[in-house]
């Protein structure tokens, strides 16, 4: 490759300027006070991790990884999600801890560099994890703790969709027979290809009404009425207990008091094997990608060899302030700008302004090269000039 | 409101005919605007005009909710959306030709087209080797002037492949236009998205999803 610019970055890096910066402070505040009132614990994880361990443990793509070799050759990745390193350390270092955990993250996570803008190989993302704990009830905790925290964030119009894994898989097996046709059709939902969905099913040697229950499954979609539409694609013991557990999920939803921005989707499946039961993500209307997603992860623990069953969801920070959009003035400072021989009264004073908690910057005047371009960027400007008073210019 | 990203060009009529059939007013100038932004306001529906390419590009991004694309498209770009409907129009298929149907001579046997990711999947299965070169069009240049031994393109009717003294050597896939749909769209604006599905299926298919035919 040529030589870089000076101004350039490597390839899906971004910088995060002062405004930015100031607004994800404050949504990240906001997010990680709410999530402290729930109980959960925030904790932080090393950037690196073996790829053996948590690279092929996490629910992101191999192909999607940043990996690179440390030097002595092992593979390591750039952590691709927080999910993984935290069951690691559920199972390592948290293992005297009874189950159920409350564990809470704040992170950048990393992914393989994309040519196209939009895709940062770099973000943050805010999350929890319910470890150990296998009921409804933390489903919907962590659903609603999601909606209160996107709330929190300000942001008033979002949707939550939420599917679930256990239903798709049984009603496959039940039509199909063995989990390898099931994985057929179910890469066909993960590849989002309707199309070729419905043309591979037309083609399976089935009888008509189980053509027409595959079928059904692509419009099931809609409010709780939808769940009782569920149970006629799979009048089964398996389809009554998942469809059981969706209702008190809505329930519960609904104690929560956020049932209005919920609907389900039997479609979703935002992964080939690594969710277990419910899922879900979050959307912001006007905006094109998901906010969220999490779900249900029963398997992970035991790659960690204490078997747990968990569930959790993680925020990208980035598409949440993109969301709620970088509308705010910049809070400016005040200043005191002085001559020398007042210096100590300067910073007399800033100190005091300081302790109240103002935002005072203290610049010496022959520091300034243009002094109206630098007063603009202050909200108010105090001048300390000369030997006497308060001295302007 | 609803934002639709159509294919400039071959696709950009039918797939007005079918929206017509489907009970969407259009106004009858709508099919020779140079505009690239046209809003029905009845519908409450804005129509974006993008290269037959692109459009996948503008529904994964979001800034059209869903799109009208061709199966080539879609396999070239692999975009995350939503591929909800075979609208059955401007059907054509993709194909390998050269200029003879032997074995390729030659050093390495090297592949213009204008879709290199179908080329190298497609070769990659029959377990050939071969290098890609990307045109932008007239593929069907390179073979004759000993650019590349084969080329991977879209075939309607096969004569300007017969015109150019090309013959074709192997049939990849049938191609169709689909009806896509932003991920995120598809769930917060599922009412009349569904609503739009219904109603071109009922024209394309003469009947509902939900009918098992």
């Amino acid at each position: 490759m040529t030589r870089p610019f000076v101004f350039e970055k490597p390839l899906g890096m971004r910088d995060t300027l002062p405004l930015l910066y100031d607004l994800k402070t404050s949504i990240r505040e906001k997010i990680q006070h709410v999530t402290e009132t729930w109980g959960y614990r925030f904790m932080n994880t090393p950037t690196l991790e073996y790829y053996e361990t948590v690279g092929e443990a996490s629910a992101i793509l191999d192909q999607q990884l940043f990996k690179l070799l440390d030097q002595r050759g092992n593979t390591l990745v750039l952590r691709p999600d927080m999910t993984a390193p935290i069951a690691r350390v559920a199972a390592s270092s948290l293992k005297k801890e009874p189950f159920p955990l409350r564990l809470a993250y704040d992170s950048n996570v990393f992914r393989a560099q994309e040519d196209e803008g939009g895709k940062p190989a770099e973000f943050e993302q805010i999350g929890v994890e319910l470890i150990g704990d296998r009921t409804t009830s933390a489903d919907a905790e962590v659903i609603a703790l999601m909606a209160a925290v996107l709330k929190e964030a300000g942001l008033e119009d979002f949707q939550i969709a939420i599917g679930h894994v256990g239903f798709i898989q049984e009603l496959f097996l039940s039509i199909v027979g063995n989990e390898d046709r099931a994985a057929v059709l179910r890469r066909y939902l993960y590849e989002k290809n309707y199309v070729g969905y419905r043309q591979h099913v037309r083609e399976m040697p089935l009888s008509t009404i189980d053509q027409k229950r595959l079928m059904g499954l692509l419009t099931l979609r809609g409010d709780g009425s939808k769940l009782n539409d569920a149970i006629e694609l799979l009048p089964t013991e398996a389809g009554e207990r998942v469809l059981d557990e969706l209702r008190t999920l809505l329930q519960t939803l609904e104690a929560y008091g956020v049932a209005d921005q919920v609907k389900f989707d039997f479609t979703l499946v935002s992964h080939m094997s690594y969710y277990t039961g419910v899922v879900f993500e979050g959307y912001a209307n006007d905006l094109g990608v998901p906010l969220s997603n999490g779900g249900r992860y029963d398997e992970l623990l035991s790659r960690f060899d204490r078997p747990a069953q968990a569930t959790g969801f993680g925020i990208r920070l980035d598409h949440l302030a993109e969301a709620l959009g970088l509308t705010g003035e910049e809070k400016l400072p005040d200043a005191i700008i002085f001559s020398p021989e007042r210096r100590s009264e300067a910073i007399q004073q800033a100190s005091e302004r300081r302790a109240k908690g103002e935002k005072v910057v203290i610049q010496e005047l022959s520091g300034i090269t243009n002094l109206d371009e630098y007063s603009d960027r202050f909200d108010d400007v105090v001048y300390l000039i000369g030997k006497n008073g308060k001295g302007t210019l | 409101m609803l934002t639709i990203a159509m294919p400039k060009g071959r696709i950009f009529e039918e797939a007005v005919e079918l929206l017509r059939q489907a009970g969407y007013k259009l106004p009858p100038e709508f099919d020779d605007s140079r505009k690239l932004i046209l809003d029905i306001e009845e519908e409450n529906i804005r129509f974006i005009l993008a290269k037959p390419m692109d459009v996948p590009t503008y529904v994964e991004h979001g800034v059209a909710d869903v799109g009208i694309a061709g199966k080539d498209v879609m396999l070239e770009e692999e975009r995350n959306v939503y591929e909800v409907l075979d609208l059955k129009i401007s059907g054509c298929y993709l194909a390998v030709a050269g200029l003879s149907d032997g074995p390729i001579k030659g050093v390495a046997p090297k592949i213009a087209t204008k879709y290199p990711n179908v080329a190298s999947n497609y070769f990659r299965e029959q377990g050939e080797q071969v290098e890609i070169i990307k045109l932008n069009g007239s593929i069907e240049l390179a073979p004759l002037i000993g650019l590349a031994d084969r080329i991977v393109d879209i075939v309607s009717t096969g004569r300007t492949l017969t015109e150019n003294g090309l013959m074709e050597t192997a049939f990849i896939e049938p191609i169709t236009s689909r009806f896509i749909v932003n991920p995120v769209s598809y769930r917060t604006k599922d009412a009349i998205i569904d609503d739009m599905v219904e109603r071109l299926s009922a024209v394309v298919e003469g009947g509902s999803l939900d009918e098992n035919r």
